[in-house]
């Protein structure tokens, strides 16, 4: 199941010149880039792991297309995303945020059913990579 | 005029667009492509703006007519590598190595060899750590931030210190060199310094040496330039120097000259600011007398002549 987080993540994957055309755009409006990965897919998962600073003052997104491709060779298994912060007083948050590279098998969610007083049903989600301890949840073999 | 000029970027993008149909020998236009780059702009501001530099100014011609050429050559599917145009401006302090270094970014620029045309600007300490592990990140996120642009590494010997075979200048170095090597299409680096150290520099670092196709050598200004460039810089900050001030400057010049620490233009900027100074405590003293707006304006040759440089030789006398 494709992972639908961000922008853009119904269209198929986006090649590396329109990720760099995206990031032209996010420099271009003077928005912070930066580079976050995980393995752990769940929607509600908002903290990923930072790779490297953000990159502040940048002029060209040939910067950030090396950072995503150092991201990608030391992650190829890992959810990696392109955020970008828009600083500009009253604002302060993110202006745009997508997937950038996801493992190749993506097992997706489990529906988990709780029962409770009266015979009411909680629901939630689990993503059934994280029945796997971190770091070995898209390893492949 | 406009007329003419709209018709030969018509001819051009013409010659553009069925280039691969064209007969091998079909006339190419240099001149058109040279007026549409804008590159003269860069070359007349060049010209304007800088006093003297001969020999910097026709070599900085010559690199924008081979980038030119190459691009002309490109557009007809010829083979044309992108030519390596990392460079080295060696020279004495106050010659204009910046100055020239934001024109080239802008030739550059024009010509479509770096994306975004800035400048970053940045000396040892922007690139090299303090402790193991500090110098990768710090010279990648310069590296970065020049992406699309040139990078200036002013003072680059200090890059290298064969002293302390633990300093992590090696470090910067290396990694300059990578990136120097594998995204040609996305930085152009620029060193600068002393012409004898950054020739010790490049010799002892043969890769990145190799790897620095144009050196260009600034030399110093003569006493006439100085004045002009003193000139030009008070007329932009709207001063001017009366007749006597004049020759009390030239005398200035040639006295500052052979002091040691004489740094071309930056000497004259910071001569001319200590001036500035001068006057204002001399039109403050005087303030019971009227200020006129010409009185504003001038220099006189006191606000010059009281300068140290005139005592060092009362002393030496």
């Amino acid at each position: 199941m494709k992972l639908t987080q961000g922008a853009f993540s119904y269209l198929p994957d986006l090649t590396d010149d329109q990720i760099t055309a995206q990031v032209e755009y996010c420099l271009s409006r003077g928005w912070a880039v930066s580079v976050e990965y995980t393995d752990d897919p769940h929607p509600r998962n908002t903290y990923w792991d930072m790779y490297g600073l953000p990159m502040f003052d940048l002029r060209d997104a040939a910067g950030v297309l090396q950072e995503i491709n150092a991201c990608r060779e030391t992650y190829p298994e890992h959810y990696i995303k392109v955020n970008a912060f828009d600083s500009t007083h009253g604002w302060e948050a993110l202006q745009l945020s997508f997937i950038v590279n996801r493992p190749a098998e993506e097992p997706g969610f489990a529906l988990v059913r709780t029962e409770t007083a009266g015979r009411n049903l909680r629901y939630t989600t689990t993503a059934y990579a994280t029945d796997r301890p971190a770091g070995q949840r898209y390893a492949k073999g | 005029m406009s007329g003419e000029a709209h018709d030969s970027k018509v001819t051009t993008a013409a010659a553009a667009s069925t280039a691969g149909d064209r007969l091998e020998d079909a006339p190419l236009d240099l001149d058109a492509l040279y007026r549409e780059s804008k590159v003269h702009e860069a070359i007349d501001a060049l010209e304007r703006e800088l006093v003297g530099l001969v020999p910097v100014k026709t070599r900085v011609g010559e690199i924008a007519a081979l980038l030119l050429v190459e691009k002309l050559r490109r557009s007809v599917g010829m083979q044309a590598d992108a030519p390596p145009l990392h460079m080295s401006f060696t020279g004495n302090p106050g010659t204009g190595k910046t100055t020239v270094a934001m024109r080239m970014a802008a030739i550059l620029h024009n010509l479509d060899y770096v994306r975004k045309g800035h400048l970053v600007a940045v000396t040892r300490d922007d690139l090299v750590g303090q402790y193991i592990g500090h110098t990768a990140p710090k010279t990648k996120e310069v590296l970065k931030k020049a992406m699309g642009g040139v990078l200036f590494i002013d003072e680059a010997y200090y890059l290298y210190r064969p002293e302390n075979e633990r300093d992590y200048g090696q470090e910067a170095i290396e990694i300059l060199l990578q990136t120097m090597e594998n995204q040609r299409d996305d930085l152009v680096v620029i060193f600068a310094g002393y012409h004898d150290r950054m020739e010790r520099f490049f010799s002892s670092n043969p890769g990145l040496g190799s790897r620095v196709a144009h050196h260009i050598d600034f030399p110093d200004y003569q006493e006439d330039e100085l004045l002009e460039i003193a000139g030009r810089m008070l007329a932009q900050m709207q001063y001017r120097l009366s007749d006597e001030a004049h020759g009390a400057l030239r005398e200035y010049i040639t006295l500052r000259r052979q002091q040691p620490h004489f740094a071309n233009a930056r000497s004259i900027r910071n001569a001319l600011d200590r001036a500035r100074l001068r006057q204002a405590n001399r039109l403050f003293r005087g303030r019971s007398r009227s200020v006129t707006r010409e009185m504003l304006a001038t220099i006189e040759a006191e606000d010059i002549l009281a300068s140290r440089v005139f005592n060092a030789r009362v002393d030496d006398g």
